[in-house]
């Protein structure tokens, strides 16, 4: 019966084992960063809730004191007894010149992204990729002097032909102005998000996995049919990222749109034509010689364009999360 | 259907490293042919020069021949491409497209070589998927993705997609290293099914695999490491492993490496 030696027979370590598994050991390095990570994440949503119980405040006097409608009203006076003023205008230039700078702009990220990731010889990869990278650290006011030195006289041509060929539309109509316009802001927009946009739809490209590229290779797929069937899918999601990180740019740009619109409030169904404004641009503008009652609208205003940004930013992460059984990451 | 694959005088390369050194040999049409050999010696290299997948590595370039039947692979005024649609391939990792569905797997080979009524398709889906014995485990969730399925199913949907395009010759390289025993079975199964209608030619580390499902056996080894790979010999799988002619192959098969 006890012939047999059993592990649990066996004498006693002269340590007792219990506490060396069932102790905690936590080492001041663990408290330290548990601390230190805490401490952030927590400072975080202070920071962002100061941020929004701020811009809400002092939105509430603004809107409150208005005498018009403030979504739909296409003036801005903050000054005398019966303030009026509305973000019409604003919402209309901001969105419009944001759209026209995305319309432009991905589509030609996506080509450069590809060009550097999948076609161009080495040599020409990375160099291209820095002068790319390099275009993003130009600062905005200096996009906003050649645009308004160099891109406004030199547009006038292409207006012109626009309004020949597309002037019935009305949005491609043209008086020959000086195009300091919605569309020019949309033009220089557009080569102010190319950077971003680019270079983090390369990334994304550059990680496509090499395997299902072979798979369509060795279906006899030609280059562009790899890059459909293997890498465009894979990049997807991240291209939406992309394009909303430009998005977001465009979106609050101010130095650059006040350098090159003229602005007036007026909705201008023309968008060759000057007139309109953006929310960044309106409140860069104004804000210096405003009264405390005029910043409070501006502020509101501003709020606007953070519910608009907020606003795109979740309709990206739905368009991301809607297919994502089939999305590259579970492979 | 199935081709003779001959190939003389083939040696490929890295940039300049020499990765497999003046191969010749002939693939009888629909046999299984198992190439064995340690790792590095060039086995899956070679492979990939069956279809002119090689040279899509940077830097990867081939000399000598290939012929299909009478055509040469690398003739002047020849499309990779067109090689590739001509010569299937299967890979170590299942590798389904992750954003189709197992449907759209299958037909992604037909969709590139033209348009088909949806009823072609469903039919040539249909009949791949019934090739590749997975059409039972699936019928019923084609819109499915493929990456849902276990990497056995995966294995055999990749199977099914690379005969979906009635390839001539079939490429497999170590496409049962990443499964259980119980798929590789079941691959194994399917690779004696396939060969009655097409030329197969194998990779494998897996020795008793290559005893079990091919007719003809080809070893290849390297003199040493950074040297490129060779031909050592091929010849009939039974001969191969039971009376090899070259004294190395019969080390390296009973596990006397050297």
């Amino acid at each position: 019966m006890n012939s047999a030696p059993s592990i649990s027979s066996a004498p006693p370590p002269s340590a007792p084992p219990a506490s060396s598994v069932s102790g905690k050991a936590v080492r001041p390095g663990d408290r330290i960063f548990l601390g230190l990570s805490r401490g952030s994440g927590i400072a975080l949503l202070v920071i962002m809730a100061a941020i929004a119980a701020f811009l809400t405040v002092r939105s509430v006097i603004a809107i409150s004191g208005d005498h018009a409608n403030f979504l739909t009203f296409f003036e801005w006076n903050t000054s005398g007894p019966e303030p009026k003023f509305g973000i019409a205008v604003l919402a209309f230039g901001t969105v419009v010149s944001s759209v026209i700078a995305m319309v432009i702009a991905v589509p030609v990220a996506v080509g450069i992204a590809l060009f550097i990731s999948h076609y161009a010889p080495r040599r020409l990869a990375s160099p291209l990729g820095y002068v790319i990278d390099l275009l993003a650290a130009v600062p905005s006011i200096i996009y906003g002097l050649w645009g308004a030195l160099f891109l406004v006289p030199h547009l006038t041509g292409l207006y012109s032909w626009l309004d020949d060929y597309l002037g019935w539309t009305g949005i491609f109509s043209y008086d020959d102005q000086a195009p300091r316009a919605l569309f020019t802001v949309g033009i220089l927009l557009a080569i102010m998000i190319l950077p971003i946009v680019t270079s983090v739809s390369r990334e994304v490209f550059l990680q496509a996995p090499k395997m299902h590229e072979e798979a369509a290779l060795a279906l006899g797929a030609t280059r562009w049919e790899v890059i459909r069937m293997s890498v465009l899918p894979f990049g997807r999601s991240g291209v939406i990222s992309a394009s909303m990180l430009g998005l977001g740019r465009a979106l609050g740009e101010t130095m650059a749109v006040a350098t090159v619109l003229s602005p007036g409030f007026l909705i201008n169904v023309s968008l060759l034509n000057p007139g309109g404004g953006t929310f960044a641009q309106n409140i860069a503008s104004k804000f210096s010689e405003a009264d405390e009652f005029g910043q409070d609208a501006l502020i509101a205003s501003g709020l606007v364009l953070f519910v608009i940004t907020l606003l795109v930013n979740g309709a990206a992460r739905l368009i991301i999360a809607r297919r994502k059984e089939y999305s590259g990451a579970n492979a | 259907m199935a081709k003779r694959i001959d190939v003389s005088g083939l040696s490929a390369y890295y940039g300049s490293h020499k990765a497999i050194d003046d191969i010749s040999m002939t693939v009888e049409p629909r046999s299984v042919t198992a190439f064995i050999g340690p790792s590095g010696c060039g086995k899956s290299t070679f492979l990939r020069t069956l279809n002119r997948m090689h040279e899509v590595t940077p830097g990867g370039r081939v000399e000598g021949k290939v012929l299909l039947d009478d055509e040469n692979l690398y003739g002047s005024g020849v499309d990779p491409v067109a090689v590739r649609r001509t010569v299937g391939m299967v890979f170590q990792r299942p590798n389904p497209f992750p954003t189709m569905s197992i449907f759209d797997n299958v037909a992604a080979g037909l969709r590139l070589n033209g348009s088909y009524k949806k009823s072609e398709l469903n039919d040539v889906v249909e009949k791949s998927l019934k090739g590749a014995n997975l059409w039972n485990e699936v019928k019923d969730r084609l819109n499915k993705p493929g990456s849902g399925l276990s990497g056995g199913q995966q294995q055999r949907l990749c199977i099914a997609r690379a005969i979906a395009v009635e390839p001539q010759v079939l490429l497999m390289d170590e496409p049962c290293s990443a499964l259980d025993p119980i798929s590789t079975l079941a691959i194994e199964d399917l690779i004696g099914e396939l060969k009655e209608r097409f030329t197969i030619v194998i990779v494998t580390h897996n020795m008793q695999q290559a005893a079990r499902v091919s007719d003809r056996t080809a070893f290849f080894n390297l003199a040493a490491v950074g040297q490129p790979g060779k031909l050592v010999e091929i010849d009939d799988t039974e001969r191969i492993f039971s009376n090899p002619s070259v004294q190395a192959t019969e080390d390296y098969i009973s596990g006397r490496f050297g």
